[in-house]
């Protein structure tokens, strides 16, 4: 019971762990901000000096920011296209009664359970190197010449990947929602005449939309933060090419050994995602109304 | 229009014969409804009519053309289900318009329909509201103004008025019988309650099992039930049934009788003690426990000032005693 006794006690109870976890945040972030104002080397230690939004700066100005900021919306938006599009068919598909349809929905959730570096290697050794890849293979077989995805198509191909990891989270929640739909809905939808075409476009995209809404939110979250799949492939490169924010973040702070740069990166990066967590709430509070 | 034959159909979900095989006419522009216990068939039956569920053998024709591999859309058949199964996202107005929608009609045309269908349905003010802002009785209406607009040649109900409370269940019926004499369409209608069975049919279907047990009108199957399953079904409170010597005198293995049916009197052929009375005030229900017999529940109009532990004399009405034989079937 809600009681004013019962809901004292509770903010009582829970205090420690939301000031822990408040605590866990905070000190990082100030940190960061910290460093951010700061000429700090790692190559100089001990030389650290104020430097105000000299950092911000200098960090903002880079071509490799801009490029950053472009590979990350290409790898955010074309993941989220290819797993929404590919999660409701997916999930479309698996909710038809066939035969093994058990083993097949366990095999599907599968790559969901493949660490991301490890599923990067695999991809980047045994499906797209130009000389031991199955695709070479598939390509010589062909009498084709192999494609060397990483070097010409690097962007594209983390896309792949992280598409193909993403792509049962989608399914599945898709696939969950499916199956809550109604059939006496279907049904109706049937005798008012509507096609399987329409009745997919008026009745079960629409029962599906909150879903949709879902996986993009959540998605978005955690794309933004890609990284093991570039560091363990391409490295960022060629030159920026599948550099994204937070490859550069690190490019900036480990590879230059510029914390101060790094930091004030890390800030600025958490100043966007915010941007667009605001956004997506607002997306999704007017879709969730309903 | 809106005659449906049923020859011979048979449905069976893998090793499951839900329906053996059934012959059944329902003419233009009656009422029939389907009655029988939970899991005999009525709502398989309907959507077989319908054609959402595929016939395993037999064939169904609509106005005398052969409509067994028919889809759905092209039977020109309207249905309203039990859970209503409005479009959740779509407003009233859209929810009823969608029929014509997809028939291709223009805007206009589908508007003007829309307004008509709402006014004979009173929904006149909630058109813009999306079902979730609706209550009950309005939903199930809406869903058969979804039905109306497309004046099909026959309306399928099933059980549509089963998830509404009892004052509301009365008022719908009602309405759903003034919207049969105003289209004067044919309306096949799955009930498994009573009331609605008897006060709305024009002929009922007893289904049990799959297997239609008897065909007729209300009071037909209520005067003259074919055998003790229809006997027990229609009629409420139940109709007594009475084995052993009692029927034996009456050259029967089961004799049956309805509480209503039962007079007490000064002296009558059974003598038994009152188990158990509810008193209504427009009628009284007895338990007595005759001697010989078993217990009998009894049916008195009005007040009866008896209670519990009384000693009655009961007596049948004359002629209104059913016997059946061994096989359960009416002796006549
Ligand atoms: N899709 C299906 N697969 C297998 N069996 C089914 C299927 N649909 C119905 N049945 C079976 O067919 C029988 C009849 O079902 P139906 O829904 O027609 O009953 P009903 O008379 O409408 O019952 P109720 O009054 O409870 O609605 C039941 O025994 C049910 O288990
Ligand atoms: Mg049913």
């Amino acid at each position: 019971m809600a009681t004013l006794n019962s809901r004292r006690a509770a903010r009582l109870m829970i205090s420690p762990a939301v000031l822990l976890l408040l605590a866990w945040m905070v000190v990082p972030l100030a940190m960061t901000i910290y460093f951010s104002m700061l000429r700090y080397n790692l190559l100089m230690p001990g030389m650290e000096s104020w430097a105000g939004f000299d950092n911000y700066r200098w960090f903002l100005t880079d071509p490799a920011f801009f490029a950053a900021i472009g590979n990350t919306m290409k790898l955010v938006l074309g993941v989220l296209f290819i797993t929404t599009v590919g999660g409701v068919l997916l999930a479309l598909l698996l909710d038809q009664p066939f035969w093994g349809q058990g083993i097949v929905r366990v095999l599907v959730i599968a790559p969901f359970f493949v660490m991301p570096t490890v599923s990067a290697l695999v991809w980047k050794n045994m499906f797209l190197n130009p000389v031991n890849g199955l695709f070479a293979h598939a390509a010589k077989a062909l009498g084709l010449q192999p494609y060397d995805f990483l070097s010409h198509a690097p962007l594209a191909s983390i896309i792949g990947i992280v598409a193909w990891q993403w792509l049962p989270f989608a399914t599945l929640i898709l696939l969950t929602a499916l199956q809550s739909l109604d059939r006496e809905q279907m049904d109706a939808a049937e005798m008012d005449g509507a096609s399987p075409l329409q009745r997919f476009g008026y009745i079960t995209l629409p029962h599906l939309g909150r879903s949709i809404t879902v996986v993009i939110l959540i998605q978005t979250i955690f794309l933004l933060s890609v990284f093991a799949e570039i560091l363990v492939t391409t490295n960022g490169g060629p030159g920026t090419a599948s550099t994204n924010l937070t490859y550069l973040v690190y490019a900036q702070s480990l590879l230059s050994f510029d914390v101060g740069m790094g930091s004030a990166g890390g800030v600025v990066a958490v100043i966007l995602a915010n941007i667009v967590a605001i956004f997506l709430m607002r997306m999704i509070g007017k879709n969730l109304e309903r | 229009m809106g005659q449906i034959t049923l020859r011979n159909v048979k449905k069976s979900f893998g090793e499951v014969d839900v329906i053996p095989s059934l012959d059944l006419t329902i003419e233009n522009g009656e009422f029939v409804v389907f009655v029988g216990p939970s899991g005999c068939g009525k709502s398989t039956l309907l959507r077989l009519i319908a054609g959402l569920e595929d016939a395993s053998g037999g064939s169904i024709e609509i106005d005398g053309v052969d409509a067994t591999s028919l889809p759905p859309t092209k039977r020109g058949l309207a249905m309203v289900f039990q859970s209503y199964a409005l479009y959740p996202h779509m407003s009233v107005r859209k929810n009823i318009a969608f029929p014509l929608k997809m028939a291709g009609m223009s805007a206009a045309d589908a508007a003007s329909k829309v307004e008509a269908a709402a006014k004979v349905l009173n929904l006149g003010d909630y058109l813009d509201r999306r079902p979730g802002q609706l209550s009950g009785g309005q939903r199930q209406r809406v869903a058969i103004g979804r039905a109306i607009v497309r004046e099909p040649a026959a309306f399928l109900f099933d059980e549509p008025l089963s998830n509404l409370d009892a004052a509301l269940r009365v008022s719908m019926r009602q309405e759903i019988s003034e919207l049969h004499q105003t289209l004067k369409t044919t309306m096949v209608y799955v009930t498994h309650d009573q009331v609605e069975a008897m006060t709305m049919a024009d002929k009922i279907v007893v289904l049990h099992a799959g297997r239609i047990e008897q065909v007729g009108s209300p009071l037909d199957l209520y005067r003259s039930p074919v055998n003790t399953f229809v006997a027990g079904f229609i009629g409420s409170p139940k109709m007594n049934f009475i084995e052993g010597a009692e029927a034996e005198k009456h050259n029967a293995a089961m004799l049956g009788v309805r509480p209503e049916h039962i007079d007490i009197v000064e002296d009558g052929p059974w003598q038994g003690t009152i188990g158990l009375s509810e008193h209504l005030g427009s009628d009284t229900f007895l338990k007595v426990l005759v001697d010989g017999i078993g217990t009998l529940n009894v049916r008195g109009t009005g007040e009866v000032g008896l209670h519990t532990g009384d000693k009655v004399s009961l007596a049948p009405q004359p002629g209104k005693l059913h016997r059946f034989g061994k096989d359960g079937k009416a002796l006549s």
